[in-house]
């Protein structure tokens, strides 16, 4: 399994667009990938498990992938939340 | 039997067609057992890929059509319609032995009131397109039709209680000609879409569906916000000739768009536009507005439970300057308290909320709450050339403490190494007697000055004109007002400054050859007013408004004066 945490520096926070993407990213891959946050945890592949954590700027968040491609998934999901989310 | 409706003129124009009426499906949906889950399953999966298929065409219609923007909606329906959340749960309540209808319309309620009860725009709109979405997958379950839209093929109107997202897409604007809706507002989805589609569109009429059918002959008129049931042949001909003229109109504004705002004796003013939200630039830019005169930071405060952040302030402001392209933007600081309440604030009760604790008085007195939006504000600076408007402003002293904490602000900022623009003006509204009054003393302090006619006017006459009994009274050309207006543009002037007007008044197109005559600088309005108040400038001379303005100084009455306006001929014909 990999475990990454991030720092949401976007200013909205995970809404709306960036919420689109990581989901849309999380679904390429057939590991099963969560995104945890204030002690929640959400299957990333859920645009309404996602949007549903109302995570907000200056959040910490933990992404795990469990599965075959579970490096792949995470450096891809890693990716996006450099774009445009975090670090 | 003709009958007429009133409603919310939400989109400019006239539309004349047989009425479709489109009914919401009655989908009564009951809990059932099944015994056979396994094919109850494939039944649900079935629904959901046809739905996937229907909704990957729309959107590529969309996208063909409408752009990017708008399509990005149905890239949201087909993300929440694969959601495996959601599909799991489904699926699981079928393996329980019940029904796909029931289990889809379960699971779909719950996440409906789920976003509908988070306090935040965004996510209330999220539960729209969850509803849009449930009920594409609940009608092919009941094998029921979709209406629809995108069938019709002869000139229609649609008549409904409210367009959704899908339906809007789906309009064939070959045969669509217009709507009208029974609820809405002129800031809901559909006005929105009709905006950008250009039909004309009456929204909020409460009883359309109830009182036309199918194939009833209607006149949807925009301009108004009035729906025409079986009009008699008078009235059509009537409308037949509005909706020429309208278009003619149109074509003759349309052309306008990138031009300058110069009367025939080469005189420029600038025409800029009132906005509320970021959302609002679409229209500005669409009407050709020289510039934002006036953006009501208000609704950043309002229909939530505390303030809002630097970062979203910061956001909404940038994207606005950005917007603009250099073009000038005056942001007015917040003006809430009185009549305009933010329940999280707290503030007393008073007796004459309009002569109470408001807009610079309560900043003044919350600074904490002032700071944030002053660095919101000046951290959008280096984005574009922005204007900062204090309102209310009765006494100078408000003006010099205002700056002075806009001042700290900015030294902290700039201590931190944060880029300011060096170039912000600085102005307030003028709209309390004292200020209009004794404009001269403020012109050396200010920037600039935006004169707010709906309340210079209603202080001014004492009158509040929601009061039906002194209404009356509020004379917007009173001469006591064109005397203040007088006053506060000349002393602009005479310190070398400019002088404004962001109230209704300033895109009448009575007022406009007064203001003109005057030597107003700006003039600001809604953004749809903007086409016409230049094509009546571009007829104007600002030297006969001059002499208009001398001869309007020796008349006593508001009805003098608006009458001498018409007698001159100096209202072109308008719509």
């Amino acid at each position: 399994m990999k475990e990454k945490t991030f720092n949401i520096t976007n200013d909205t926070g995970i809404h709306a667009r960036p919420a689109t993407q990581l989901v849309n990213k999380a679904g390429q891959f057939s590991s099963d990938i969560t995104l945890e946050y204030n002690g929640k945890s959400v299957n990333l592949k859920s645009i309404m498990g996602v949007m549903s954590l109302g995570v907000g700027k200056g959040a910490e968040v933990t992404i795990k992938a469990d599965g075959s491609d579970e490096d792949e998934a995470m450096n891809a999901i890693e990716e996006v939340v450099k774009e445009g989310l975090g670090e | 039997m003709s009958q007429s409706l009133t409603g919310i003129a939400a989109s400019k124009g006239i539309a004349m067609a047989p009425a479709f009426i489109l009914e919401q499906p009655d989908m009564d949906i009951q809990k059932k057992s099944v015994s056979d889950v396994e094919q109850e399953a494939a039944r649900y999966k079935k629904a959901v890929a046809t739905a996937k298929e229907e909704l990957t065409l729309i959107k590529d219609k969309t996208l063909k059509e409408m752009g990017e923007d708008k399509a990005e909606i149905f890239s949201a329906h087909l993300l929440v319609l694969e959601d495996p959340e959601l599909i799991d749960a489904v699926e699981a309540k079928i393996k329980e032995g019940v029904n796909a209808e029931f289990a889809m319309k379960e699971v779909s309620d719950m996440y409906v009131s789920m976003f509908e009860s988070m306090d935040n725009e965004y996510m209330k709109e999220r539960a729209a397109d969850i509803k849009d979405v449930s009920k594409r997958v609940l009608l092919h379950l009941l094998g029921m039709e979709n209406t629809s839209l995108a069938e019709i093929d002869k000139e229609t109107v649609i008549i409904a209680e409210d367009l959704t997202p899908s339906d809007t897409a789906q309009l064939n604007l070959a045969y669509i000609k217009g709507f009208a809706t029974d609820i809405g507002g002129r800031t809901s989805h559909s006005a929105i879409m009709a905006r950008s589609m250009e039909v004309a569109a009456v929204v909020g009429t409460k009883e359309a569906t109830s009182s036309v059918q199918t194939g009833d002959f209607v006149i949807i008129d925009g301009l108004e916000g009035t729906v025409l049931v079986n009009p008699d042949e008078k009235t059509i001909s009537e409308y037949k000739e509005k909706k020429e003229a309208f278009a003619r109109q149109k074509e003759e504004w349309a052309k306008l768009i990138n031009e300058t705002s110069v009367t025939k004796d080469d005189h420029h003013v600038e025409l800029a536009a009132n906005i509320g939200t970021p959302q609002d630039m679409e229209g500005v830019l669409a009407n050709g507005a020289e510039g934002i005169g006036l953006y009501r930071t208000e609704f950043l405060y309002m229909g939530r439970d505390e303030l809002p952040t630097e970062e979203e302030q910061f956001e909404a402001y940038k994207s606005v300057l950005e917007k603009m392209d250099n073009k000038r933007v005056v942001i007015r600081t917040l003006d809430i308290g009185g009549d305009k309440e933010l329940p999280y604030l707290d503030l007393p009760k008073e007796m004459n909320p309009f002569l109470g604790f408001r807009a610079i008085r309560l900043c003044l007195e919350k600074t904490d709450m002032f700071k944030t939006q002053l660095r919101a504000l000046l951290r959008a600076s280096a984005y574009g050339k922005l204007s900062i408007m204090f309102p209310m402003v009765a006494a100078i002293e408000e003006v010099r403490q205002a700056k002075a904490i806009l001042q700290e602000v900015k030294e902290e900022l700039t201590a931190g190494g944060t880029e300011v623009s060096d170039a912000i003006e600085i102005g307030i509204m003028v709209e309390i007697p004292s200020t209009a009054a004794a404009a001269e003393i403020f012109a050396k302090e200010v920037d600039f000055f935006s004169i707010g006619t709906n309340d210079l006017i209603q202080y001014t006459m004492a009158a509040d004109r929601m009061s039906e009994k002194v209404a009356h009274l509020y004379q917007p050309y009173h001469p006591a007002i064109l005397r203040l207006v007088k006053n506060v543009i000349d002393a602009a002037h005479k310190e070398g400054k400019w002088a404004g007007m962001c109230g209704e008044m300033a895109g009448e197109p009575t007022a406009v050859p007064l203001l003109l005559g005057l030597g107003l600088d700006e003039f600001s309005m809604s953004a749809t007013s903007v086409l016409p108040a230049r094509s009546q400038i571009r007829q104007l001379s600002k030297k006969e408004a001059e002499s208009l303005v001398e001869e309007a100084m020796t008349l006593s009455t508001s009805a003098e004066i608006a009458e001498l306006v018409q007698k001159r001929g100096f209202i072109t014909e308008e719509m």
